[in-house]
């Protein structure tokens, strides 16, 4: 437990020592501040003084808060792919995961390290973007519980993303190959939940296969033990899986 | 095994395939207390295979490896507690600084939360590292980065310690001290280390292994030996020229 913390903690460190980690929460910030703007001036402007006679009128954590949580999801799919291709192709290409796999740490230890250090990433990403609904609560009545089960909705997804594109990393010896099918493996996810609600020729298993499909229920504030299932079920697969590709590097070389 | 304490490294019928091809075939290597082995041979000859196996960062195909008894295969993380390791390439982070660096690698390697700032301390001032503690790795030179390496191989006092070409890429003044510095080590623990340089070899250890194709032609001590490049060439051509006439006569 101590080892992958360490590992977890340095790996933290390491992001923001190097402007990567810096410039992508600055310009995701920056993006979903927009987006959120956006969304607040429509429903201020328009769905507002429309919704004065209605009964049960949409308030701004439907529209404005799930909107937001929903774009930083899109977001993600082409930012978190560049965070995961270091963790293992990077110091592949580098030469200095030897000083991990000849210390006295199981392959179990270096995985989980480096996945916690990318969830630490996630949670403050997440923290940050969190401030901008937080901060209608000062002059509004929002739905908590909405909010909640977006943020753990984002937090689930990306926590997904990072267990593929940590297991991508795995197989590549080139950080941008990483990065490159961590970006085609999750968008290939996104389609297969477009192809299984489209009109013509959807089916309930592409739905269910897609990540994105179980992430939009908990953006409508439900919170399904199903969809928990789903993620748990993916992230531990693909971390398996890691842990075995490196147990593998030390027999095939 | 009545010696077993003094036995560090007992590897037997270490054998290593890429596929097809065989890097390391059926070698033994000892290595006991107190003792510098060099191992040398020509490139392509399996020596740094054969680190990658003795650190347990390979797999032998087939073979047995014990560090001070216990079977690196069967028990990895007890066993490379005792081993400290410098590969070709330093492994270290460019994008941290030098005391930061090996304050990680004290973690990795188990060292009691107590102990190490002293750890950190006692090899830098071993490696010369004392001035350059807050600079970043990037920034240091080639031969400062491969005493940063040598550091974390030390770090945590292993029983053990494998340099695959330590020397590379060093000025004369730090070659000499690095010398120094593995005879020093070598007075406490057991030292593999592997080379190009036969002046380096006559200088440092205590014992040679040479290897080609994978095979052992010579190990023993210096004691005795006049001229180690004489003997060196020998082994090496009278090996390929038998390699020759075998395949005239087949």
């Amino acid at each position: 437990m101590n080892a992958i913390w360490a590992i977890a903690s340095t790996e933290f460190r390491r992001m923001f020592v190097s402007p990567l980690a810096w410039s992508i929460l600055a310009v995701v910030q920056f993006i979903l501040a927009w987006i959120f703007l956006l969304g607040l001036q429509e429903y201020l402007t328009q769905i507002q003084p429309m919704s004065t006679g209605m009964e049960d009128p949409p308030g701004v954590s439907d529209l404005v808060v799930s909107a937001l949580y929903l774009w930083a999801g899109i977001i993600m799919l082409a930012v978190m792919p560049l965070m995961t291709m270091r963790q293992f192709a990077e110091e592949r290409m580098n030469q200095t995961l030897a000083l991990l796999t000849s210390s006295p740490l199981s392959s179990t230890q270096i995985v989980l390290g480096k996945y916690f250090g990318l969830l630490l990433f996630v949670l403050l990403m997440i923290g940050l973007l969190s401030l901008m609904p937080l901060s209608l609560a000062l002059g509004t009545q929002l739905d908590w519980g909405m909010l909640a089960a977006a943020v753990v909705g984002l937090t689930l997804l990306l926590a997904s993303f990072a267990a593929a594109g940590l297991f991508l990393s795995a197989l590549a010896r080139q950080p941008v190959i990483a990065a490159v099918t961590t970006f085609g493996l999750l968008l290939f996810l996104v389609i297969l939940y477009i192809s299984g609600s489209s009109q013509a020729a959807g089916s309930e298993v592409f739905v269910y296969l897609s990540h994105f499909g179980h992430f939009l229920s908990f953006l409508e504030g439900m919170f399904d033990s199903s969809d928990l299932v789903y993620y748990l079920l993916f992230i531990g697969g693909f971390l398996i899986l890691t842990i075995r590709k490196l147990d593998n590097d030390r027999l095939q070389g | 095994m009545t010696d077993n304490q003094d036995v560090l490294v007992a590897a037997t019928g270490l054998s290593r395939y890429y596929s097809e091809h065989c890097a390391v075939d059926r070698l033994d290597v000892q290595l006991h207390k107190g003792e510098v082995l060099g191992l040398l041979g020509p490139n392509g000859a399996g020596k740094s295979t054969t680190m990658q196996m003795l650190t347990g960062n390979l797999a032998p195909t087939a073979g047995e490896i014990r560090i001070r008894g216990i079977d690196l295969l069967d028990e990895p993380r007890k066993a490379k507690q005792q081993i400290g390791y410098l590969p070709e390439q330093p492994p270290v982070y460019r994008d941290l600084t030098v005391g930061e660096y090996l304050y990680y690698c004290a973690r990795l390697r188990n060292v009691p939360a107590a102990q190490r700032k002293d750890a950190v301390e006692r090899a830098s001032e071993r490696c010369g590292l004392k001035d350059v503690g807050k600079r970043l790795i990037g920034n240091l030179s080639k031969g400062y980065r491969q005493r940063v390496g040598i550091a974390q191989a030390i770090l945590h006092n292993p029983a053990v310690v494998i340099l695959d070409e330590p020397t590379v890429g060093l000025d004369p003044i730090q070659i000499r001290e690095i010398r120094r510095l593995i005879r020093e080590l070598g007075r406490e623990h057991g030292i593999i280390l592997s080379t190009h340089i036969l002046p380096e070899v006559q200088a440092v250890c205590d014992r040679v292994q040479i290897l080609n194709r994978g095979k052992t032609v010579f190990n023993d001590t210096l004691q005795g030996v006049e001229s180690l490049e004489q003997v060196f060439f020998d082994l090496i051509f009278r090996e390929s020229d038998e390699a020759l006439s075998g395949e005239e006569a087949a």
